[in-house]
């Protein structure tokens, strides 16, 4: 058992010998509680006071408030967000999957943290308007201050590892486009606590590509970092100088094989990049955020693959006009199912990856791990075929 | 009413198939118009109407917590009628039936909505969605046509029992959660079963179904009157909870009387039904098979827009909030096929709906062989009718049937 165990433990044991009225309090509290609960039900006292104050403890989904959205380019803004109270926290570097009500329909993406842990307790993304990406462009053009978003709490394990004592911790951070969220995130932590000891514990050296000169998020804060001495800041403007390569790389950085180092951009650098670094032996901490590229056959005459997970685990290949629901029983899955007509939704299992068609009017709907709601989308199978691989929990 | 294939004149024989084929493709056109357009305003509208409905419950909730001064019994009785009322049908029904699953919002599915109603939704759903609105107004396959305990078409025969059947129909109105809940878990079949034989599902319903009536009825007459006692407000309380419920079961009750009973609504028979039913017979059964109601904006919303019950069977999925805006054009739809498409004010419609179930509570023929002077002698009739035995009674029902055609045929 680890130390931590045993703390823990000692934790459970002096709660368990507090003083008794306060485990009466709690027993009252939690009866009158069900109370409550019962005066309401089918919905519960929490159900009510979100309609009030949905940013408060224990509220029935985490969410938070757009409190301010400043441009950072033409095309990239950041969004301040108030989280509720049950906010957990992140470390500079992680991300947070971000829920947003796009035209009615709430679409799920995944967005660095670009703040440390800030004194207002607030939480701050910084999102560019992809072109024809419903989510970023709302976010940067539509969104205005005062709307809720839903929120995960923060994950991912791009962070940095704080040097020893009295050690000072050589990095590289290579980053392009978009991908300098993270890493602005880590550099804000860094920088805004106590400068002196940044300083003294990291020798950072920056590598950074953007199309051009004011395309670069963050441009103002990063030279401003650079011009203080802070870090060594490479600028790639890719319009002109071309795309980075490993061979640029080493010879901006000669002590690149004593850093430790962190990648994040486009998916064709960060391969590059890890092959590099295999070929080293080096270590190489990487943030891809489209992890998944979901294959799409919009005119539905190829079909694709239905995996099951779950108690049903089985896969099938499919034809792209037969409903999953028709192709699952014929191949002995015990579906749910009902009036076979897409009206019931007596038939709705979640998919968790993929893209369905539907047969009734060809339209399209995807699931996409990281991005779609982390329970899946829900689809009504009767009415709906394979249009690429799908993977259905069922 | 008689099956739409036994009547003299078949109201769709004017329509070959391929009409009725492209009557379909119309309709879908105006449903993908409306998804195409699906977007924001209607997820603000759903929205609104939860929040609205809910800080209404719980204002109406707490006035009633002093509800032994009369006028705060008054507003909080009201209030909670119309809570209660908005909830079942303008949010629930059209939540559990889909009509919102498009936001991919868990709290406002399908999937996870709980209603302020006797039933369990996933029972409801079952009955509902998949039996009634897949066979709607087909006769021994869709429940709701009497809900197992009227007579309702010309061609049931007829029994002494349905002479009490405008009372049935009246008390299930009051109570008719417990109603929906009993035909939900077809309760009546269920029971005829011997015990020993019931099925493990029908076992596993009735406990869930026993415990969502617990629940209900320990908030709406135990817990809310309890924590009204402090004002001394126990029984007032108690009152206006059921008052409330009783309103919202009248007001369902006769709302959806009117989508499908009122005089004029056709009936089918399952012979008639093609084994693969297709787009177009489906849609046209769903327009013959339904009635709406004519009414404010007020009205529409709190019968939870089934005063567009025809456009709620076409397109069951479609947001309520939409029903309104795409009428005209499916009225124009029936125009154009020469279909009767059955709107009348709220009142007629209702009156028009009992109308039925009282001459269908009668022997076919005995309402319109009677007049104010010949009363006393029908009233004869009928009682030897009622007590005369199986064969006796066969006749006698026939003689009159003849008698009411004959009648007919003159006035004519």
């Amino acid at each position: 058992m680890s130390l931590d165990g045993v703390t823990g433990m000692l934790d459970t044991v002096s709660i368990s010998t507090a003083p008794a009225e306060t485990t009466g309090a709690r027993r009252l509290r939690s009866g009158l509680r069900s109370f409550l609960d019962a005066a309401v039900t089918p919905l519960s006292v929490d159900d009510l006071l979100d309609h009030f104050a949905p940013l408060r403890p224990a509220a029935t989904g985490l969410q938070g408030r757009i409190v301010a959205v400043d441009s950072e380019t033409t095309d990239a803004a950041t969004i301040v967000i108030k989280p509720g109270r049950d906010w957990a926290g992140h470390i500079p570097g992680q991300y947070v999957r971000v829920g947003v009500d796009v035209d009615g329909v709430r679409l799920w993406r995944t967005y660095s943290l670009t703040h440390g842990p800030r004194p207002d307790g607030r939480i701050s993304i910084t999102v560019k308007a992809i072109p024809g990406g419903a989510v970023s462009q709302h976010l940067v053009r539509t969104a205005k201050v005062g709307q809720m978003l839903q929120l995960a709490q923060a994950e991912g394990d791009f962070v940095l590892t704080p040097p020893a004592p009295g050690a000072q911790q050589k990095l590289l951070l290579v980053t392009a486009g978009s991908g300098i969220t993270p890493v602005i995130g880590m550099l804000r932590n860094l920088y805004s606590r106590n400068e002196a000891e940044a300083r003294a514990a990291y020798d950072i050296v920056l590598v950074h590509s953007a199309m051009k000169r004011d395309e670069v998020i963050f441009g103002a804060e990063l030279r401003a970092h650079a011009d203080a001495g802070r870090l060594r800041l490479i600028e790639r403007h890719t319009d002109t100088d071309g795309l980075l390569t490993t061979a640029d790389l080493e010879a901006e950085v000669p002590d690149l094989a004593e850093r430790a180092a962190y990648a994040c951009g486009p998916a064709g650098l960060l391969d590059t990049l890890e092959a590099f670094y295999d070929e080293r032996r080096l270590t190489l901490h990487t943030e891809r955020f489209r992890p998944t590229v979901v294959a799409t056959d919009a005119a539905g005459a190829e079909g694709g693959t239905i995996a099951f997970t779950g108690p049903s685990a089985t896969t099938l290949e499919v034809d792209g006009a037969t409903p999953i629901l028709d192709a699952a029983e014929s191949a002995g899955v015990l579906m749910p199912s009902g009036c076979r007509i897409g009206i019931c939704m007596g038939c709705v299992l979640p998919m968790k990856s993929g893209a369905v068609r539907d047969l009734r009017n060809g339209e399209i709907t995807v699931a996409v791990p990281g991005e779609t709601h982390p329970d899946g989308v829900p689809i009504q199978t009767c009415i709906s075929a394979a249009a690429g691989d799908c993977h259905i929990a069922h | 009413m008689t099956t739409i294939t036994q009547k003299p004149s078949n109201p769709i024989a004017h329509l070959s198939s391929e009409q009725i084929e492209a009557l379909g493709a119309e309709l879908d056109a105006i449903r993908q118009e409306v998804l195409d357009t699906r977007g924001e305003r209607d997820a603000a509208y759903i929205r609104k109407v939860v929040d609205v409905q809910r800080k209404l419950e719980l204002g109406s909730r707490a006035l009633l917590l002093a509800s032994i001064f009369p006028p705060a019994w008054v507003a909080g009785t009201v209030g909670l009628s119309v809570a209660k009322i908005l909830e079942n049908m303008e949010i629930g029904h059209n939540v559990m039936h889909g009509q919102w699953d498009w936001m991919r919002d868990p709290k406002i599915h399908s999937t996870t909505w709980e209603w302020d109603n006797a039933t369990p939704s996933e029972a409801w759903k079952h009955s509902h969605n998949q039996v009634h609105h897949a066979h709607t107004n087909i006769v021994g396959k869709d429940n709701d046509l009497g809900y197992g305990i009227m007579r309702v078409d010309e061609e049931q025969r007829w029994h002494p029992f349905f002479l009490a059947q405008p009372v049935w129909n009246f008390i299930n109105a009051c109570f008719f959660e417990y109603g929906i809940a009993a035909y939900d878990l077809e309760l009546g079949r269920n029971l005829r079963i011997p015990k020993e034989k019931r099925s493990e599902a029908f076992k596993a319903n009735l406990k869930g179904t026993l415990t969502k009536i617990r629940k209900q009825a320990t908030k709406d007459y135990v817990v809310n009157p309890a924590l009204a006692i402090p004002t001394g407000s126990f029984l007032p309380a108690l009152a206006a909870n059921f008052t409330a419920n009783l309103v919202r079961n009248v007001w369902s009750h006769s709302v959806i009387m009117c989508g499908h009973f009122p005089e004029g609504v056709e009936t089918f028979e399952l012979k008639s039904i093609p084994e693969n039913e297709t787009r177009g017979e489906w849609y046209l059964r769903q327009m013959l098979g339904s009635a709406n109601f004519s009414g404010s904006t007020a009205m529409h919303i709190m019968s939870g827009n089934l005063s567009h019950q025809i456009e709620h069977h076409l397109f069951p999925d479609l947001p309520s909030n939409r029903y309104a805006e795409v009428a005209p054009k499916v009225q124009a739809v029936f125009e154009k096929y020469e279909l009767t498409y059955l709107t009348r004010p709220f009142v007629p419609q209702v009156a028009s709906a009992w109308h039925k179930v009282i001459r269908l509570s009668l022997p076919n023929g005995w309402l319109e062989t009677t007049n104010a002077r010949n009363l006393p002698s029908q009233l004869v009739a009928l009682y030897k009718i009622t007590t005369a035995d199986k064969r006796k009674r066969r006749v006698m029902l026939k003689l009159l049937e003849r008698k009411a055609k004959q009648e007919y045929a003159e006035a004519a």
